[in-house]
């Protein structure tokens, strides 16, 4: 129970309050008294607590397989650092530092992390995160839509799916529209009409990932970027691989006014999805318009430069139903994490990274692509995903490499109806040419024996 | 004298202290980046700090001896719940069978995680009194826009697009109405009788037949039970609406009474306050959001389902019969709220807290809680003005208006004295019903000593504000910096550093 009232404290504490029982403390008129016995897990002590939960661990095993998943959540390395000084105990167990003179590093940790957002995205000011990548996305459209008044916003169809459902969600209770711009056979965003959809000014924002959900580098060039601005159209730079953004173009360059992305490359555990953290930059325009926390540097009333929450009159607990978000509780921990991995890794070790990142996702696709029946779907430049056309049904060939122990990437089948021959396959510089190697001598069985079973299948349908 | 900074002296920014030359090397690199993309795809400059891991080490370690977290000392931060965060619930958070799990995972090599959502979400439906839980949304705020698009998307799907105000009491969260407001919602602010709760006459007159959902916390924000509260839920019934559980209290009542029993139909938890996940200095948080049987269908996906497997072996606990898989094809549902499933790890560290205590433990821990906040309460009123004179639940207020008057010393000021003394400072200016007030909740995880020490220092506070109040408007003193200005903070935004 972690509580430490001996029956006699429990006793003095009780008659210096004057009532008699807990049980009358915490009366409740009887109509809506509990009546029902709990339905609660038993008691264990911490010990078997411990058991449990192992337990529970070596259930999924899929922790541990030869894996090529991505998506959107990626398997880097987290050198051991992060953890012995992200989960020290003052980090850990403080609140959202409003009181600034006791929390003055928490909250220069927190203006290194806008800062680093900043330099990687090549933005003016970022906030001290939001929940995720796709509620950053979120949060960035409403910003969008804040500042121009409009009631639509356009998104590719290469942003992740996850990220706009999201986003359906929310425009859904601000009764905001959603269109879409369609997937070029390159495997990048088509923005052939772009200037014509958006002359008619109707669009608060448009939002476009890169890479994108297919792993592709996906910018809009100078004659996009121009139409978007003479509309005066937000841009929105969408990062679902924030190690991308040590090697690639920053959003900045391609023209967006804000990015919106998950951090959960820089150092954050897969965890089944979460806790991650989400950023957002932006330029200095919309600084009044950004959702949740500020740090800003000031000075005491000593004169010496300090750190506090700053620009609050944005956020709920100020303006209430006027806020520009309702978000209260951020990332922190998270981002907390991901500064330490960034301040650890450098310029030097984040170029590592992302070369390692290029050659082991290379080898991956030459490999793949070699096998009788794989061939890439795409084209474009790419980070460190694939799209791979099995000529099969995604879904089968997973479900036989799974039997192999090797979850071989995600059925594309899943969100995009017309991909659901391919497989999106990540690699990192966590995979090795042996897990390659396993991949495709699996792969090589499954598609080749299914080639021939097909063939079969064809005649006797005839 | 020539000083290496140290312990509290400030470290310089990171960016400040890097050198060219100090990588870490910690990956092989794969060559140069010009071989894999063309030269107009990559950036040209990272203008980024290479330090050595042991400057790193030092500077976090500096920055974290800087900071003030429930491991540092009392917290008595009103509607924060700040409790004692147990190390084990990190450290199964931690078992690699956790922490490298893949979101996409297939369902059958993922069986323990859902085991886990499962057993969290079947334990949340009983100690609240609702049909099911969501587990998606990321946060409380999270929680409260999940619930109102729920409600949103109920009356839509009963034809009733014609309700579009929620109420929300004076004393509500701040995020209720910033909530309601993402929703297109219109908010109704019910200001509060006498006695500190909703009045059911003045609530009556703005009920109609456009009311959408009523939000509530119960204990309100005053620590006080909302005695009323079957009145109010039926009332907000009568006309159709729906009523809203703000569950940022449910500690005061966690194994004593539920939201379900009261008439709520939508409710949310911060798992980061009741139960025990830390709270991270603002995150990640984690807000299960709870619905009664007519809500079920609009929950957020995925939801986990679970079934007996074939081969169950009877003598198993209940869930170890059964297997499990997430469902995202729920035709109704609001739709997803974030990028993956729920925060898994935070579900983790919630589930190995219930077990910890078991039904009886989390009851008795609610009434520990509340028998803490009444301890100080009444020690309090000694030297303060208590407004609000009554046995409370897990908080209560206090206002530092009479010391005001008496001797120019605010609130804010006792707070700044506090934190000379070695405490967190409680929750200031809010409600904001009551002037000068200092809202303060204590946990079950202090003891009666801490809570004696708490005491003696206010009253120390208080009596130096009549003696010397001068001593206490210049605090803190004790502090590694003094009051910030707030005002050139937010004139003169720096938000960031520049390189050079």
């Amino acid at each position: 129970m972690y509580t430490p009232h001996t029956e006699r404290d429990i006793a003095q504490m009780l008659a210096a309050i004057g009532v008699p029982s807990l049980e009358k403390l915490v009366e409740v008129p009887d109509a809506v008294r509990l009546r029902e016995k709990l339905d609660v897990v038993p008691a264990l002590p911490e010990f078997g607590i411990v058991k449990r939960f192992e337990h529970f661990a070596k259930k999924n095993t899929g922790a541990s397989c030869i894996s090529f998943l991505g998506a959107g959540a990626y398997r880097h390395y987290a050198p051991p650092a992060i953890a012995a000084l992200a989960m020290r105990g003052e980090f850990l167990t403080a609140y959202t530092p409003y009181q600034a003179e006791v929390s003055q590093g928490y909250l220069q940790a927190i203006y290194e992390w806008q800062t680093y957002i900043c330099l990687l995205t090549g933005l003016d000011i970022a906030n001290a995160s939001v929940y995720d990548g796709a509620t950053a996305l979120a949060e960035a459209a409403i910003m969008a839509l804040n500042a121009n008044g409009r009631k639509k916003v356009l998104v590719s169809r290469a942003i992740h799916p996850n990220y706009r459902a999201v986003l359906k969600t929310y425009c859904d209770g601000l009764e905001v529209e959603i269109d879409e711009l369609p997937v070029a056979k390159d495997g990048t965003t088509d923005l052939s009409d772009l200037a014509a959809r958006l002359a008619s000014k109707q669009y608060a924002c448009v939002a476009i990932q890169s890479p994108n959900f297919f792993g592709n580098v996906d910018t809009p060039g100078n004659a996009a970027q121009a139409a978007i601005k003479q509309s005066g159209t937000v841009l929105i730079g969408v990062v679902a691989e924030a190690i991308s953004l040590a090697a690639l173009q920053t959003p900045a360059s391609w023209g967006a006014d804000i990015a919106a992305g998950e951090a959960q490359s820089f150092g954050v555990a897969l965890a089944y999805g979460g806790p991650y953290a989400g950023f957002i930059a932006s330029s200095k325009d919309h600084m009044r318009r950004i959702p949740g926390r500020l740090v800003g540097k000031t000075l005491d009333v000593h004169g010496n430069e300090a750190f506090v929450l700053t620009l609050q009159a944005r956020e709920q607990h100020i303006r209430r139903e006027r806020a520009t978000s309702n978000i209260c509780t951020n990332q922190a921990h998270c981002a907390l994490i991901a500064t330490i991995y960034l301040a650890l890794m450098g310029k030097t070790g984040l170029r590592d990274v992302c070369s390692a990142n290029l050659a082991r996702s290379r080898e991956l696709a030459t490999r793949v692509s070699s096998l009788e029946g794989c061939t890439l779907q795409f084209d474009a430049p790419f980070f460190n995903e694939i799209v791979v056309n099995v000529h099969r049904p995604a879904r089968e060939v997973l479900a036989k490499l799974q039997q192999r122990g090797v979850l071989g990437g995600i059925d594309l089948g899943r969100y995009y109806p017309e991909y659901s021959d391919c497989i999106l396959m990540a690699a990192t510089e966590l995979t090795s040419s042996a897990d390659i190697e396993t991949l495709c001598s699996a792969l090589e069985g499954i598609v080749n024996v299914q080639s021939f079973d097909k063939a079969q299948d064809d005649k006797i349908s005839v | 004298m020539t000083r290496l900074a140290s312990d509290h002296t400030a470290s310089p920014l990171i960016f400040e202290l890097g050198q060219d030359g100090r990588a870490n090397r910690y990956i092989d690199e794969g060559g140069p980046l010009t071989d894999f993309l063309p030269k107009d795809a990559l950036r040209a400059d990272l203008p980024l700090p290479d330090n050595t891991e042991l400057d790193v080490v030092r500077h976090f370690t500096r920055l974290s001896q800087r900071t003030f977290g429930i491991d540092v000392g009392f917290y008595p931060l009103g509607s924060c719940t700040m409790k004692y965060n147990p190390r084990v619930n990190d450290a199964v958070a931690s078992l690699p069978g956790m922490r490298d799990l893949h979101p996409y995972a297939p369902d059958e090599l993922a069986q323990g995680a859902l085991q886990v959502m499962y057993e969290l979400e079947r334990t949340f439906c009983s100690l609240f009194g609702m049909a099911a839980f969501s587990l998606n949304p990321s946060a409380g705020a999270h929680a409260e826009l999940a619930a109102l698009l729920i409600a949103k998307a109920y009356f839509k799907d009963r034809g009733q697009m014609h309700r579009d105000k929620v109420i929300v009491p004076d004393t509500a969260h701040g995020t209720n109405p910033a909530s309601a407001s993402m929703c297109g919602f219109k908010v109704i602010s019910l200001k509060s009788d006498e006695r500190g709760r909703v009045s059911v006459e003045e609530l009556k007159k703005v009920l109609g037949d456009d009311t959408a959902v009523c939000m509530m916390t119960n204990p309100n924000t005053l620590g006080l039970f909302e005695d009323h509260i079957q009145e109010i839920t039926k009332a907000v019934h009568d006309v159709g609406g729906l009523m809203y559980y703000d569950g940022a209290n449910a500690n005061a009542l966690m194994g004593n009474a539920r939201p379900g029993d009261m008439g709520f139909d939508l409710m949310h938890l911060n798992t980061h306050k009741t139960f025990t996940i830390p709270h991270g200095g603002g995150g990640a948080g984690h807000g299960p959001v709870g619905v009664a049987a007519h809500l079920v269908e609009f929950l957020p996906t995925p939801y986990v389902r679970a079934r007996k497997k074939p081969d169950a072996d009877a003598g198993a606990s209940p869930s170890d019969q059964m297997e499990f898989h997430l469902d995202f094809d729920l035709p109704k549902s609001i739709g997803p709220m974030r990028s993956f499933w729920c925060n898994f790890a935070h579900a983790v560290r919630a589930l190995a807290y219930i077990y910890a205590n078991g039904a009886e433990g989390l009851t008795k821990v609610s009434q520990l809680a509340v028998l803490n906040a009444n301890y100080i309460r009444v020690k309090v009123g000694e030297f303060l003005e208590t407004p609000y004179d009554e046995i409370c639940r897990h908080e209560f207020v206090a206002s530092a208006q009479d010391l005001k008057k008496e001797t120019g010393v605010r609130a804010l000021d006792i707070a700044k004295a506090l934190l000379d003394r070695g405490f967190m400072a409680p929750t200031m200016y809010f409600p904001l019903i009551v002037p000068e007030c200092l809202m303060i909740e204590p946990t079950e995880t202090e003891s009666k000593e801490t809570l004696d020490t708490f005491i003696a220092a206010l009253r120390e506070i208080v009596d130096t504000a009549k003696s010397d109040p001068e001593s206490i408007l210049a605090a803190p003193q004790n502090t590694v910096v003094g009051r910030l200005d707030e005002t050139r903070a937010a004139r003169q935004p720096d938000l960031r550093w520049y390189p050079a």
